[in-house]
């Protein structure tokens, strides 16, 4: 009998429920909030301190560090920890992949929106959708077994250089600034076009007097953002580019990036020596290049005026 | 009369572009199966992995893949839906939930590669673990977080406000409401955009190296203990992903085979990929019709 408590007690207690339910579920949310900054800190935290080791502890020049195209690390009497061709290399694979896949995108981004807004979007869509899913590994891999015998009989240089990472890493963030365009354009004002055609204008005329111009800022922000996963690539690029430590000459020299020396020695070189917290620090590097990409696209994005 | 042909060429050259972004993804699938078809067989995916000799096959690789995935996504769904349900429902626009949001945007901003160093500076270095399947879990869940939080904010936000408030004005508390009112409705979506996600999982690598490194041990698959360092099932063993067993066979493996068994794992990683994105769009559609009663 004692399961039957006065309804003035059962309701109170309902409540409570209630409100220890409504408690527990903010808390829970709130928790999962509080992790992702904790994450965020804490990488930040520990790779800066990690980062900065090598400087700090082992005595390594900042300077001599980011300026000399000396990299020597295992030179027991003179070591020389100088990774400027590593991030040129970085720069220079990021800028021209850049180059080749932002007209790549873009137009494609206008095809899908002005050219042929039905079919062209049902067929480029799922496309542009594939080519996001297919792992870095496997451009890697095929660019290793197609791209640099390809480029080795039919351009010259051996193959592993410049131009394979830079084609490599074209095609993986094509679909990137191919989706940020799409939306950019699309989300554009139907009013824009039709004032446009209306003065008379060809279509080519409305695109780039009309169109390109509104969504310039959104457009940028897509290639910055596909800068951003250009610069952080690692294993596809590595599987192309030669890895040498030379800073290259030309563009069928070999190169590397900082991202390909750091899995490429991370492995091999003791946890805690100069040459393993020299990798450290290159991805430092790494990381406040991708602060720097976030913050490019903060000041893009408060350029947008439509 | 000049315009017109200038108007003419632009619209074949952007036509072009799309041909050539067209043919690069065909070009792409059909060199990576026919290639990779050959290799593929009952064998090829039973027999493990050899270092030295030809004719090793990809057993162990495959199931570390799937392995992997499933411990990162058990951690990552709640994670990840909590923090969604958070920015969509609790955040008050201000100067905390700026911060929350810049957070997820360097989150998934962060190359995969600063991800694998971070994770084996904490879940390797610092843990004592060494590698192990968890420490490769937690690098992708920092990988994958940002990607389930933003798609759980969209597909809660995007749920009609009637319903929400319906549920309100009967006098529901807001956490019953998102538990048996909004969730629901947005499951399709949230469920969708993991599917996605996990396919991106599937094929990572850069951030695996260093969390679950590029060995495994001799795996004894009668053994389910999941405390014994034979189990596959352990989680505290290191363990060789597909994607990581691609990148290492060709640039530092020593078996002649190499051509054979990466074609054959190649063609195995991107049939997964794309069994992911039917499976998305197939589920999506599925639980639309069943919900919302439309044909």
């Amino acid at each position: 009998m004692e399961k039957l408590a006065p309804a003035k007690d059962r309701l109170v207690k309902s409540k409570q429920n209630w409100v220890d339910g409504e408690l527990r579920g903010k808390i829970l949310v709130l928790l999962c909030a509080v992790i992702m900054i904790t994450a965020t800190i804490s990488i930040t935290i520990f790779l800066g301190t990690k980062g900065l080791q090598s400087f700090i502890k082992n005595g390594v020049s900042l300077i001599e560090f980011i300026t000399s195209t000396k990299w020597n690390p295992t030179n027991q009497a003179n070591p020389e920890y100088g990774v400027l061709p590593f991030i040129f290399g970085s720069f220079a694979v990021t800028f021209l992949a850049a180059i080749i896949a932002a007209p790549l995108g873009i137009g494609g981004a206008i095809f899908m929106t002005e050219i042929a807004p039905s079919w062209g979007r049902k067929i480029l869509q799922p496309v542009i959708e594939l080519l996001v899913g297919i792992p870095s590994v496997v451009y890697g891999f095929i660019g290793l077994t197609v791209l640099v015998p390809f480029i080795r009989e039919h351009v010259g240089g051996l193959g592993f250089s410049l131009l394979s990472g830079m084609i490599v890493l074209s095609i993986m963030i094509l679909p990137t600034i191919t989706t940020i365009a799409t939306d950019a354009i699309s989300s554009l004002p139907k009013s824009l076009r039709e004032g446009s055609y209306a003065l008379g204008a060809t279509r080519w005329q409305t695109i780039r007097k009309v169109l390109i111009p509104a969504a310039l800022p959104s457009l940028l922000t897509a290639i910055v953002l596909g800068m951003a996963r250009a610069f952080g690539e690692a294993l596809a690029v590595q599987m192309v580019i030669g890895n040498v430590r030379n800073l290259p000459t030309s563009i069928l020299d070999a190169s590397a990036t900082l991202t390909t020396i750091i899995t490429l020695n991370m492995g091999h070189t003791t946890y805690g020596s100069v040459e393993n917290n020299t990798l450290w620090s290159m991805g430092l590097i790494l990381l406040v290049m991708s602060f720097a990409f976030i913050l490019l696209i903060r000041y893009l994005s408060s350029r947008r005026k439509l | 009369m000049k315009s017109k042909t200038a108007d003419r060429i632009a619209t074949g050259v952007f036509i072009a572009i799309a041909i050539i972004i067209i043919s690069i993804l065909v070009g792409l699938f059909s060199y990576i199966l026919i290639n990779g078809f050959k290799y593929i067989s009952w064998d090829f995916l039973t027999t493990p992995s050899s270092n030295i000799r030809a004719g090793g096959g990809i057993r162990d690789q495959l199931f570390n893949s799937f392995y992997i995935l499933l411990i990162t996504m058990i951690i990552a769904i709640p994670l990840g839906i909590g923090g969604g349900i958070y920015m969509a429902e609790y955040a008050k626009p201000g100067k905390v939930t700026d911060i929350i949001r810049s957070c997820v945007e360097v989150l998934s901003s962060l190359p995969s590669i600063v991800i694998g160093m971070f994770g084996l500076l904490v879940f390797v270095n610092t843990t004592g673990w060494g590698y192990t399947i968890l420490g490769g879990a937690l690098a992708l869940t920092v990988f994958n977080l940002p990607v389930i939080v933003r798609v759980s904010e969209d597909a809660i936000l995007a749920v009609p406000r009637e319903l929400k408030e319906a549920s309100l004005a009967l006098g529901i508390t807001r956490w019953h409401t998102i538990k048996t009112v909004i969730l629901p409705s947005a499951f399709p979506s949230i469920l969708t955009g993991i599917i996605l996600a996990a396919g991106r999982v599937f094929g990572e690598a850069a951030a695996l190296l260093f969390t679950a490194g590029l060995s495994t041990p001799r795996l004894d698959y009668a053994n389910w203990n999941p405390f014994s360092p034979q189990s596959p099932l352990n989680i505290f063993r290191p363990a060789e992903t597909l994607a990581v067993h691609i990148w290492s066979v060709n640039t530092q493996g020593l078996i002649p085979d190499v051509e054979e068994v990466s074609n054959g794992s190649a063609a195995v990683l991107v049939i997964s990929v794309l069994l992911f994105n039917l499976l998305a769009r197939w589920i999506g559609s599925l639980i639309t019709k069943k919900i919302t009663a439309t044909k």
